[in-house]
Formats: C-alpha cells, sequence, structure tokens
C-alpha cells in the first residue's frame, strides 16, 4: 500500500492514431465521450474546459503538451481544493500504433506532493507549489 | 503530527470515523474557534468527552490548541491534514477505467455521433464517488 501519486491506464483501441487523437484533442470529441460540453484551444498554454452538466461541475484545464498525434497533455485542478489553488495533477495521453489501431496510455500524476508543501501551501496559501509544479513538470518533460 | 503523507490522511480517516469528533469539526468549521466548555452547549455531550476528542483532534493536526480569554483554551481548526487527505481521495475518485470505457464506445459508435451518453461519467473529480481501482494497467506506485 502507498500513498497514490499517479494513476496508470492503458486500454487498446480498434481506431487509428489520428481518430483517437480527434476525441481527444478536439471540442467535439471531449464534449461527446469525457465531458458533456468542451471547449479547447489546442496549443501549449491553451485554456480548454470540460462541463458535467449532471453534475453541475466545470473542470477548468491547461494544455501543456501536443505532439500530434502521438502526445496531448493538460493540467487540471484537483477536487477539493479552494478555487485558484496552485495545485494541480498532470494528465498525459500517449497514443502508438497497435496494428490498425491503437494503444492509448493515460498517466495522471501528481497526488502526492510532500506534505510540508501541502502544509504551507495550505496554510499560507503561497503560490510557490505551482511554480514547484511547473518544475517538476519540465524535469518531467526534461527526462522524457 | 506525523511527517508523511500517508500517515497524516490515516490520522484524518480515523478522526472522521468517530461522529461526535465529525460534529466537533463541523462545529469548529461553522461556528469559528471554540473552547471545549463552549462546544459542551452544542453537543450533546459532556465537556470531559469532547476535551478527550479535541486531544485526538490536536495529536491528527486537525485543531490547534490557542490560548483564549481567562486563560481558557480555544480550539481552531486547521484544513491542512484534511487537504492531505483529500489528495488521497482525489486519485481514487478519478475515474480513468469509466473514462476509457467511454471513449472506446464513442470511436465503436464511429466518432461523430452524438451524445450516446454514457450513464456515467468518468473522471468527474468527485472524492464520495472513488472508482474502482482496477487491476490492469500500471501499478500506482512507482
Amino acid at each position: 500500500m502507498g500513498f497514490p501519486d499517479r494513476i496508470e491506464r492503458t486500454v487498446e483501441l480498434a481506431h487509428a492514431p489520428e481518430k483517437v487523437w480527434a476525441a481527444l484533442t478536439t471540442a467535439e470529441g471531449l464534449g461527446a465521450w469525457f465531458g458533456n460540453e468542451a471547449a479547447i484551444d489546442l496549443r501549449p498554454g491553451g485554456a480548454a474546459r470540460m462541463r458535467w452538466n449532471e453534475e453541475g461541475f466545470t473542470a477548468e484545464m491547461r494544455v501543456e503538451r501536443v505532439e500530434k498525434p502521438a502526445v496531448f497533455g493538460f493540467t487540471w485542478g484537483i477536487y477539493g481544493l479552494p478555487a485558484g489553488d496552485p495545485r494541480r495533477t498532470y494528465v498525459e495521453f500517449t497514443l502508438e500504433p497497435a496494428g490498425a489501431g491503437t494503444r492509448l496510455t493515460v498517466v495522471e500524476s501528481g497526488f502526492a506532493q510532500l506534505p510540508e508543501d501541502a502544509y504551507h501551501k495550505a496554510y499560507d496559501g503561497n503560490t510557490d507549489g505551482w511554480a514547484k509544479e511547473l518544475g517538476e513538470l519540465a524535469a518531467y518533460l526534461d527526462a522524457g | 503530527m506525523p511527517d508523511n503523507a500517508e500517515a497524516v490522511a490515516e490520522q484524518v480517516f480515523a478522526a472522521l470515523a468517530d461522529p461526535t469528533r465529525r460534529a466537533i469539526l463541523a462545529a469548529l468549521a461553522s461556528g469559528g474557534p471554540a473552547t471545549a466548555t463552549d462546544l459542551a452547549v452544542d453537543l450533546p455531550i459532556t465537556r470531559q468527552a469532547i476535551a478527550k476528542h479535541l486531544a485526538l483532534l490536536a495529536e491528527a493536526g486537525l485543531v490547534r490548541a490557542e490560548p483564549g480569554e481567562r486563560r481558557r483554551v480555544r480550539y481552531r481548526l486547521r484544513s491542512a491534514p484534511m487537504q492531505v487527505a483529500q489528495q488521497f481521495l482525489a486519485a481514487l475518485a478519478r475515474d480513468w477505467d469509466s473514462a476509457l470505457g467511454a471513449l472506446t464506445d464513442h470511436l465503436d459508435r464511429g466518432a461523430q455521433g452524438p451524445p450516446g451518453r454514457p450513464a456515467r461519467r468518468a473522471a468527474e473529480p468527485h472524492p464520495a464517488n472513488p472508482g474502482t481501482p482496477s487491476d490492469h494497467g500500471g501499478d500506482d506506485e512507482g
């Protein structure tokens, strides 16, 4: 047992990467399978939003990585933290051709952050967590 | 207070498992800092029992004792440990299994089709509805 920092799932899809890419990165696609409505500015730093009508919940995302048709990454907030809290998780989809289809891997990471940070961030409401998060993201990107 | 996230989360969950302690935390959240005597007025248990629960909550870092008037100790809610626990719940609640199932259905339907929405949409990050960890895909550790 451990404190989970990342969730990783892989699924084999019987569709070409280009088609999967469209489902992941267009408002039409995201609004069909993920949320009920979606908007996306598909470029690093671009904003994206998804809304679940039934739950009355809107997720604000920030596009981080766009490498068509292989890698799509974004960050979004952690439910339950106050609006504007700098802590976010990073979600990355990786698409690999597999025969005529696609092997799709999703990794969401950043759930377990240093508790000292969590206390300071939660308590002082400071914003250095965001810089740290981006540093981690940059390190992650460098390592990739 | 414990210094690693899992221990913090464990203490929070243990603290929240007791209805009296939940009532104490709820009273502090809605009414602000209070003494054990103040809390005993509003809750159907004795001051001594409340003091015992407050000691446990203080140990978990969920309340902080601070000096009040006439040497009476007041207790103030601290949310930081709950946010650590919240991260644990958030990791469980991100339901990628349902999301990927919905994506598969969407693509199989032809990818342009409208909205035959799946009954249960995924990845609503809602801790009250934790997803079932699946046995496929990578393990969470490492």
